[in-house]
């Protein structure tokens, strides 16, 4: 059975159809790549999935139990973690904090002992920052292991955003265009970042418009296009489909 | 964060068994004990406003219930202090929870008219309700016994205030550097990030919502029982903007901020008599020119200034 099965599913914003009756389902332990011009939806695909968005329609099962209309802190409980286009990163928190925010459910959040300063739960704190701060060089950020978030550049962010997402120790990762707005070396180096978490066990469904890193990585991909699926397949199957083709190219097909 | 954000207390408690040796009369010990008694209420609200990034327009409502529970409950009922401490504080919490939810679970400047609305009907219940309250003249209070003793004297209230202002600080560090205190502050810095990780942004509103409220009911009590009679003017809407005033000013989301605004909005009015009939003016004037040049409020520029890391 499929990690993640999407049926029919569409989300209208007024008249707007951002997505239309959308299907496809993705196995575990593969990458997958959402694809299309600006405006196809992929992002509000990704609302949609990670609960961001309600779904206007439609279903979306998760190992078999629907999670259509859940709020996206369910779905986190139910290992759905994901990253930000735009990022959304707390400027007011350092960026190890940040990254230790994402492993939330998996702390004791309980206020009194907190304000107590109980010692189990310091421990388990201070056990959860060497995670995190092993986490950030996972993804590459030793420099910044002690910096403040709103010192830190762009590109740092994004993999911010991305150690952030693994301290949920997620099952599935939707990826947001991670290396929008990087320079080349940086993107290659997000390239292999995504790889390295794909060959960590999680399932990675990424948006991104780098079509080498798309190639490049994933396993299959879906083509939407005016909120639409034009095509799905491996990456030389919908690099040969003609639908594909027209809507990058403009053709008309 | 760092261990030496715990500096501060350490400096607070030296400054705190010190101070009353300089303290020259009676005057200024009142007004040191009101500064402590604040910076308690503002230690609570900033956890709201600084660090979670919500809003309470109504908080001096609140400090009214937990001020008019002291004095109507021993007075009408016979309750123990203490008891009716605990039952404005319960009072006030559920209170609190019931207006939050709903109010939570939308978005924008609902909190903020909702607050509002709530502080001056809590304002307008006591004032109207003379036969309890004594209505806009006010009632005194009967004095708080603890353990046998009962608490009279300055130095006692001051030694009492102490204590808890210490214990609030410590429990606000403590708070701020924990699981639910990054989750506070994350919704805070991205509320869908946070939502995104597990946070049940609704909740953890809620939650610092009903603390804050109770720890200004609490506050509201200890007020009544140390000044020894209470007038609605405790529970008004000016008194709730002075208290943001004083978060806003010391610097939001800086434990160590509460504690300057607090004290520097106490003790400027004292300071300012001496315009007579202008002082409102300059007051005025004063948080204008903060606002203007240390938007962030005094504790944080300074402490950017000087290159530390301030919690």
């Amino acid at each position: 059975m499929a990690l993640l099965d999407v049926k029919d599913l569409s989300i209208h914003f007024g008249g707007v159809k951002a997505v239309q009756n959308v299907s496809f389902s993705i196995d575990a332990g593969i990458v997958y790549a959402v694809i299309g011009p600006n405006g196809a939806g992929k992002t509000t695909l990704f609302n949609l999935i990670t609960g961001v968005y309600k779904p206007t329609s439609g279903e979306i099962r998760l190992d078999g139990e629907s999670i259509g209309g859940k709020s996206p802190n369910e779905l986190a409980t139910r290992g759905v973690a994901r990253t930000f286009q735009n990022l959304q990163i707390c400027m007011n928190m350092s960026a190890i904090e940040n990254v230790m925010v994402g492993a939330h459910l998996r702390l004791d959040r309980n206020l009194i002992k907190a304000a107590l300063r109980l010692p189990s739960l310091k421990r388990r704190d201070a056990e959860m920052r060497e995670e995190a701060a092993e986490l950030m060089r996972f993804v590459g950020l030793e420099q910044f292991i002690e910096a403040r978030a709103d010192c830190m550049p762009y590109g740092a962010l994004k993999r911010l955003e991305i150690a952030r997402a693994l301290a949920m120790k997620p099952r599935l990762i939707f990826l947001d265009e991670p290396a929008a707005g990087l320079n080349p070396k940086e993107t290659i180096e997000v390239d292999h970042l995504v790889r390295k978490v794909a060959d960590s066990g999680v399932t990675v469904v990424l948006v991104e418009h780098d079509m080498k890193m798309v190639m490049n990585l994933s396993d299959r991909i879906l083509v939407l296009d005016y909120g639409k699926k034009l095509a799905e397949g491996t990456g030389a199957e919908v690099r040969q489909n003609p639908d594909v083709i027209a809507a990058y190219l403009g053709a008309h097909a | 964060m760092k261990k030496s954000v715990f500096y501060g207390l350490y400096i607070l408690i030296a400054i705190l068994i010190v101070l009353p040796f300089f303290i020259p009369n009676a005057f200024y010990m009142d007004l040191v004990i009101r500064m402590a008694i604040n910076a308690v209420i503002v230690l609570g609200l900033n956890l709201l406003i600084g660090f979670a990034g919500q809003i309470s327009l109504g908080h001096a409502g609140f400090l009214g219930i937990g001020a008019y529970a002291s004095a109507v409950l021993p007075t009408h009922f016979g309750w123990h202090p203490l008891l009716a401490m605990g039952a404005g504080a319960a009072v006030t919490g559920l209170l609190a929870a019931l207006v939050a939810r709903p109010i939570f679970k939308l978005k924008g400047h609902y909190l903020a008219m909702a607050t509002l609305g709530l502080g001056i009907i809590i304002n307008i219940t006591i004032r109207n309700e003379g036969t309890w309250t004594g209505g806009p003249d006010g009632m005194p209070v009967p004095s708080l016994g603890l353990f046998g003793f009962d608490l009279t004297s300055d130095k006692h209230w001051y030694w009492v205030v102490a204590l808890l202002l210490s214990i609030s600080v410590w429990a606000s560090l403590n708070l701020i550097d924990s699981p639910f205190g990054r989750a506070l502050r994350a919704l805070h810095g991205s509320e869908v990030a946070s939502q995104v990780v597990g946070v049940d942004i609704v909740r953890y509103k809620v939650a610092i919502f009903v603390l804050s409220a109770v720890f200004a009911s609490l506050m509201g009590s200890v007020t009544a029982h140390y000044v020894g009679f209470v007038t609605p003017n405790l529970a008004d809407f000016f008194h709730s903007i002075e208290l943001v005033t004083m978060v806003v000013i010391g610097g939001m989301a800086s434990v160590y901020g509460s504690i300057v605004g607090a004290v520097l909005l106490t003790a400027l009015p004292q300071a300012l008599a001496t315009f007579e009939g202008w002082e409102t003016v300059a007051f005025g004037a004063i948080l204008m020119l903060c606002m203007i040049f240390m938007p962030k409020g005094l504790v944080p520029t300074l402490a950017a200034k000087f290159g530390k890391g301030e919690q």
